[in-house]
């Protein structure tokens, strides 16, 4: 008896012969309150993708809707152009990972990997070949008769995968795979899920609140922000070209200062920055801006005349120093420097200093908005007596 | 040397001593010296008269209607509070916490009430008695009745044995199941109901215990009829009343021997499911 995997279900709706996945204006709401908000995007088959941002920003939503284990309100899924909207999870051919695993507890790592195969009448010889293959793809020898009780984190994690890879999936989706494990477990998991996905090559989509594990692992990432698709592109893209405000301070230190350009140069109080090196500008004159400058983007230098800010604080991070200034007619900024940096001679609490952007993205300001206040750090407020 | 692997483990709370001091000193006053007793009565009865007691075609037909019955209403127990227990678990909604309330009802009332109300209910005048009657099936004065008396004793013993164990099951095993292509039906068989057997089986045996060892319903709904409708401990009861002690004595200890096999034997297996799920 061979494989019987896939099932050509009932009624499928062919649309395009492309494989991979297209998820097309998905909502669903809880209530009142909408999860997911008009979220479309395209994987090509193979690739291996993150879905980032916040915890509670709808990312698992949209993963258990393309499962089929949430029914969406609106939108539609399709997995290698065939329209799954109507298919019970069970036709869909996706491997879901859960975030704590949902290993069978009755059933050693045998049992548990083989189920999916099981399930579908596979032939018992031909169940134990894969069964076999499995294993050792994961690195699960000697461990086969244990019950999930007797695992580690780490183990049970690669249970779960070699589990959900069994019949093998046209799509295999991670919510959280490594949040449920210790820091150490974490990175070597990821390096190995990384191995795995270039061995195996199915298409992928985890998901993650941490930002180094989406850029460490995945060839695109999808900023997911209050239900909506805030960004979708690869990691450089997204690191050097925030699509909007949200991405850039979620992305990382960075400083976030309201300005206005015009002729030619964008101004925040005493700072200056020139138009080439803002990203983003919207055009016409003296427009309000939002400026997202990244900690690493400045340069300092000790002004002996005049300069633009002074120095507040220099505080050593290992091999960083981060130098917060208070910018003159603005607010407070600041700059991160490698520990032994020529731009931090002569820089010290107190001193006058010049400073250079050397690059900016700036955001139109929409009327209304409230003012930026700085994401990193806040200074303690100061009662002057 | 030798106190290394001698000395007892520290606990927190220490007391081994004290309190299994007090247990057997309990279990000892409350039911080993009841039933030594007993035992002891039923044997001043020669090996002859012990079975003149207890082994008449009347005696053997009450033991066998009291476990046959017994067990049937377990099983229906088991089936059906399974559903409740389900239900009030996995759902919400507007009345949840009355039919919770309605679970434990059979624990408090006095179960004379229920036999009088069932029979009330089934006798073929009753309110579902007479269209039962109808359709040709009586159920008050029939072991049937015994049987439906003996379910609403032990209705709340698999609900509360099977609800925690279902508290804890997070419906991600069941949708992992779903996504490794399982049908539902599949899902029931191979994920939840393997790791509700221990606590069914312990719910089922309570409910079965309890039910052999009933009594004040089913003197009302069976009809007390010698061989057809008479239970063991309603036997036991009429020959005190004959003050026949010894025979009465007789039938008890039968009764007795065969529940403490059944539920050892329910125990051995309880274990042997544990073992396998739950592996450490």
């Amino acid at each position: 008896m061979g494989i019987v995997i896939s099932r050509p279900g009932r009624a499928e709706r062919a649309v395009s012969a492309a494989p991979g996945i297209r998820v097309e204006r998905l909502t669903k709401r809880f209530g009142a309150f909408t999860a997911v908000d008009d979220v479309s995007f395209d994987i090509p088959a193979g690739e291996l993708v993150a879905m980032l941002g916040p915890s509670g920003g709808g990312k698992s939503t949209i993963l258990r809707i393309i499962a089929g284990l949430e029914q969406a309100d609106g939108g539609s899924v399709w997995l290698d152009g065939l329209g799954v909207d109507h298919l019970p999870p069970r036709e869909r051919r996706v491997g879901f990972v859960f975030q704590h695993y949902a290993l069978f507890r009755h059933m050693t790592v045998e049992e548990n990997i083989g189920y999916a195969l099981r399930v579908r009448r596979v032939g018992c010889a031909e169940r134990r070949e894969r069964v076999a293959e499995l294993v050792a793809l994961m690195g699960l020898h000697g461990l086969e008769r244990r019950y999930p009780s007797q695992l580690s984190g780490g183990q049970r994690q690669r249970v779960a995968l070699a589990r959900s890879l069994a019949a093998r999936p046209r799509l295999l989706l991670l919510d959280e795979p490594f949040a449920a494990v210790d820091a150490r477990v974490r990175e070597e998991l990821r390096h190995w899920l990384r191995r795995l996905h270039d061995e195996v090559h199915v298409t992928s989509i985890f998901v993650t609140h941490d930002q180094e594990e989406a850029f460490a692992l995945a060839d695109r990432v999808l900023l997911i922000h209050d239900g909506r698709l805030e960004q979708d592109g690869s990691p450089l893209e997204i690191l050097d070209d925030p699509a909007t405000e949200f991405v850039a301070r979620f992305i990382g230190d960075v400083n976030v200062l309201d300005g206005v350009v015009r002729a030619g140069e964008a101004t925040v109080g005493a700072l200056r920055v020139p138009v080439a090196r803002v990203t983003a500008v919207p055009p016409g004159e003296r427009v309000p801006v939002r400026l997202v400058i990244r900690s690493y983007d400045l340069k300092f230098w000790r002004a002996e005349d005049g300069g633009v800010a002074t120095v507040r604080r220099v505080i050593t991070l290992g091999d960083r120093v981060r130098v917060e200034a208070m910018v003159d007619q603005a607010g407070p900024l600041f700059a991160q420097f490698p520990r032994r940096s020529s731009l931090l001679h002569g820089v010290a609490p107190g001193v006058r200093i010049g400073i250079e952007v050397t690059a900016a993205r700036a955001y139109p300001l929409a009327p209304g908005a409230r003012p930026a206040v700085p994401v990193q750090h806040r200074e303690p407020r100061r009662t002057f007596a | 040397m030798f106190d290394d692997v001698t000395r007892k483990r520290r606990r927190v709370l220490p007391g081994f001593g004290l309190t299994l001091g007090v247990t057997l000193l309990y279990l000892s006053l409350l039911v080993l010296l009841p039933l030594a007793g007993l035992v002891l009565k039923a044997a001043s009865l020669s090996w002859a008269e012990f079975r003149a007691a207890a082994a008449t075609p009347r005696a053997l037909a009450a033991y066998r209607l009291s476990f046959g019955a017994s067990f049937v209403a377990a099983l229906v127990n088991a089936v059906f509070g399974l559903v409740v227990a389900w239900v009030l678990v996995r759902y919400r909604f507007p009345g949840r916490r009355l039919v919770e309330a309605l679970v434990d009802l059979p624990f408090a009332l006095p179960t004379a009430v229920a036999g009088i109300t069932l029979t009330t209910l089934l006798a073929r005048n009753g309110w579902l008695g007479k269209p039962l009657h109808a359709l040709g099936v009586d159920v008050a004065f029939t072991p049937l009745g015994i049987v439906v008396a003996l379910t609403f004793i032990g209705l709340p013993f698999v609900v509360r044995t099977v609800q925690p164990v279902l508290e804890e099951m997070e419906p991600d095993m069941e949708e992992a199941s779903a996504c490794l292509g399982a049908s539902r039906w599949r899902t029931l068989t191979a994920v939840v109901l393997p790791q509700l057997g221990p606590a069914l089986l312990t719910g089922f045996t309570l409910a079965f215990a309890r039910a052999t060892g009933e009594y004040g319903s089913i003197v009302f709904i069976s009809g007390n009829m010698p061989m057809r409708t008479e239970i063991a401990p309603l036997l036991i009861a009429t020959k005190l009343e004959e003050y026949d002690y010894a025979g009465a004595a007789a039938v008890a200890t039968v009764m007795l021997g065969v529940s403490f096999v059944l539920l050892l034997a329910i125990g051995r297996l309880q274990r042997w499911s544990g073992a396998t799920h739950r592996a450490a």
